[in-house]
């Protein structure tokens, strides 16, 4: 099993004709293919509807696409000055998924998508994140398909390379994963740690959680307190940027240590008094989980 | 992007927010005029204060009072040029390069107010506090009940009842609640309109003959706004940044600088930061973060090569690849070109991992270059600490 993206996914890419677009729609179509599954059905470019674009009809607005296409869910590779109003845009359509992996969104337009679409059907991932993908089934976004093994670990993560680090680290041990979710390094996300960790522990195929957070915010802290209420799965965790300097920006927007608030240290502790098996280097999380899993 | 205190309480005026009239100067000459300004305008106090992008000047000497024009005189040549320390500048300080010449006010009472972003609601809010003029972060720790806030629904945005509600908690005299709000709902309006991501009136004073003033102010943008914001990007102060981040901000590299000897190169942000962790945990310290981002090409790795190897305190370089959709074995080929180009001296110790990784440590082998690979970022770790130490 799996959770948000799987065989009977049915993906519009917003942004379809630009590098970009191209590029992933392929990316994930052709991962999907191999085991069966039609993934991507079309895509949004205002201006270019009723074209074709490598295979793909193109649709000038996302209405019209999910109308035509039946497609349940929609991954947005629009610059950033335009993305919030893609975010809106599928969310009025009435997308039950919504994947954002445009990085650099003013914090303030996030602000007014996010009133919008925490009371909307939608569920939306990202924005700043690559995505999510199921491995043996199907990939919305950005990570590479072939490190991947289909199997029972769960990921939720705030990084992107770190969560490829983490697959790759289970998939040489033999452990496969479920689902793996990047929920992104934005100060305003669709889909916290918190919502992340909820579906894969009502998910019967998932058998164990890997759980990678960053500094910033408290959304970690908060994902501790959960698990330690209601996750009986296994659980490893990582943060990145134990040495980094309080008052800087490292990378992602939403990661700086403010006002004392933010630090790895916190969340390390508030994760460990969870129960949360924590590992200190990036080296370690594969092997953890082997322990754990008694594959080590 | 940080701003200028001057150039914070510009953008207040403009909002019709109070503030107190000053001037900004660049050399003594400047800064003697706007004091005889201020002093034949009838102040009996001038206040000279140092601009730089921290925090805590006023402790650090930063800030002086002046009742006659020899010491608004003395005030400024202390503190222009100085190498101002505070808690947020670091040991090495900043070196002051701009004055705020501002007249005196007779205050009685220091108030905070504050707007930032709200990350586990999504919501801007609004704070305020009778416990001005000292640190908030302070405040929020130790008495976090006596930090009012309140939120602001983006779709209607602030309402002068929000306003009302933590003027009164200031404790404000009705007479005061009027502009009091007035005040807020600029400061809120300027927040929105400038992109910001903090906003902070820090001391927000009464005068002794009843009126509101910013006595200081401090604005964060939001980087990833400026786009639509041309005439605030200018307020941009480069000498205030280190120079190799405004350097590597020219290949839009994402680059920090520490202080450590071991320079990092990694893709992602996260894997990054992990890197600096791991340099630590081996022993050693990181010279900066670097996130080359994924899809970096030769010409971008020049560029990051290039601003590593400016940095004098560095002594060997560590490159943690983890290749994605871009293969290990372009970037490996990247990384050899770059390196033979800028014919780099310094030990590069490589960790690839990822796709077409076997090709990959092929052509780091076959390119007679001193480059060690390590087989885990554990073991890539320890060897680069141990270049780093002049070990091997």
């Amino acid at each position: 099993m799996s959770v948000l993206v799987g065989n009977d996914t049915r993906l519009i890419v917003q942004g379809i004709t630009g590098r970009e677009g191209t590029f992933h729609a392929k990316g994930c179509d052709e991962y999907a293919k191999q085991f069966g599954n039609k993934l991507v059905v079309g895509g949004v470019t205002p201006g270019k509807g009723g074209t074709i674009h490598e295979g793909w009809p193109v649709f000038n607005t996302v209405e019209e696409a999910v109308a035509a296409t039946g497609a349940n869910a929609t991954v947005i590779f629009v610059p950033p000055p335009a993305a919030a109003d893609g975010i809106l845009e599928a969310a009025d359509a009435g997308l039950p998924l919504i994947v954002c992996i445009t990085e650099g969104i003013p914090v303030l337009d996030m602000v007014k998508v996010w009133e919008v679409v925490k009371t909307s059907k939608s569920r939306l991932i990202g924005p700043n994140c690559p995505g999510v993908i199921s491995p043996g089934k199907a990939k919305i976004g950005i990570m590479p398909g072939r490190i991947h093994k289909e199997g029972s670990v769960g990921i939720v993560s705030k990084s992107g390379t770190l969560t490829y680090e983490a697959v790759y680290q289970l998939t040489q041990r033999g452990i496969g994963q479920s689902t793996a979710i990047g929920i992104g390094g934005d100060p305003i996300i669709g889909t916290t740690h918190i919502d992340a960790l909820k579906l894969l522990n009502e998910d019967p195929g998932t058998e164990a959680i890997i759980m990678i957070g960053e500094i910033g915010g408290s959304a970690e802290e908060a994902a501790a307190e959960y698990i330690k209420a209601h996750v009986k799965k296994p659980v490893v965790g990582f943060i990145a940027g134990q040495t980094a300097p309080p008052g800087r920006r490292m990378g992602h927007a939403g990661a700086i240590i403010s006002g004392g608030e933010g630090t790895a240290e916190s969340k390390m502790a508030a994760m460990a008094a969870a129960g949360i098996t924590v590992v200190k280097s990036p080296a370690e999380i594969g092997e953890a989980m082997a322990r754990l899993l008694g594959k080590a | 992007m940080k701003i200028h205190e001057y150039q914070a309480k510009e953008i207040l005026r403009k909002y019709g927010v109070p503030v107190p009239s000053g001037e900004m100067a660049i050399t003594l000459e400047e800064a003697d005029t706007a004091a005889k300004a201020l002093f034949s305008a009838g102040n009996a106090v001038v206040v000279v204060k140092a601009q730089i992008h921290a925090g805590g000047r006023g402790k650090g000497g930063g800030v002086k009072l002046a009742r006659t024009i020899e010491e608004a005189d003395a005030a400024s040549k202390a503190i222009l040029g100085m190498q101002l320390v505070t808690h947020q500048t670091g040991p090495a300080g900043q070196k002051v390069q701009r004055l705020l010449i501002e007249e005196g006010s007779a205050i009685a009472r220091e108030l905070y107010l504050g707007l930032v972003l709200d990350r586990a609601s999504g919501k801007v809010v609004f704070m305020a506090s009778q416990s001005g003029g000292m640190e908030i972060e302070q405040v929020a720790h130790d008495t976090p009940e006596l930090i009012y806030k309140e939120y602001v629904n983006p779709a209607i945005g602030f309402q002068p009842y929000q306003a009302r509600k933590l003027a009164f908690k200031l404790g404000l005299e009705p007479a005061q609640i009027g502009e009091a709000v007035k005040f807020m709902m600029g400061l809120y309006k300027a927040f929105i309109e400038t992109d910001s991501t903090l906003m902070e009136v820090n001391p927000f004073i009464t005068t002794k003959d009843g009126k509101l003033l910013a006595l200081d102010c401090k604005i964060n943008f939001d980087d990833n706004a400026m786009f639509r914001h041309k005439d605030l990007k200018e307020l941009r102060d480069i000498s205030e940044e280190d120079p190799l981040e405004v350097e590597a901000s020219k290949y839009a590299l994402n680059y920090i600088k520490l202080d450590g000897s071991i320079a990092c190169m990694v893709n992602g942000a996260g894997l990054a930061m992990a890197t600096m962790d791991i340099i630590q945990y081996a022993g050693g310290s990181a010279a900066n973060f670097l996130d080359v981002g994924g899809g970096a090409n030769q010409e971008q790795i020049e560029n990051a090569f290039g601003i590593l190897l400016s940095d004098p305190n560095v002594k060997a370089i560590f490159i943690n690849i983890f290749g994605g959709i871009l293969r290990v074995d372009v970037l490996a080929t990247a990384v050899v070109a770059a390196a033979r180009k800028l014919n780099v001296t310094l030990p590069i110790i490589l960790r690839l991992e990822g796709t077409n990784v076997e090709e990959g440590r092929k052509i780091i082998a076959d390119s007679g270059l001193k480059v060690q690979i390590g087989a885990t970022m554990k073991e890539a770790a320890d060897l680069a600490v141990a270049a780093a130490k002049g070990v091997n």
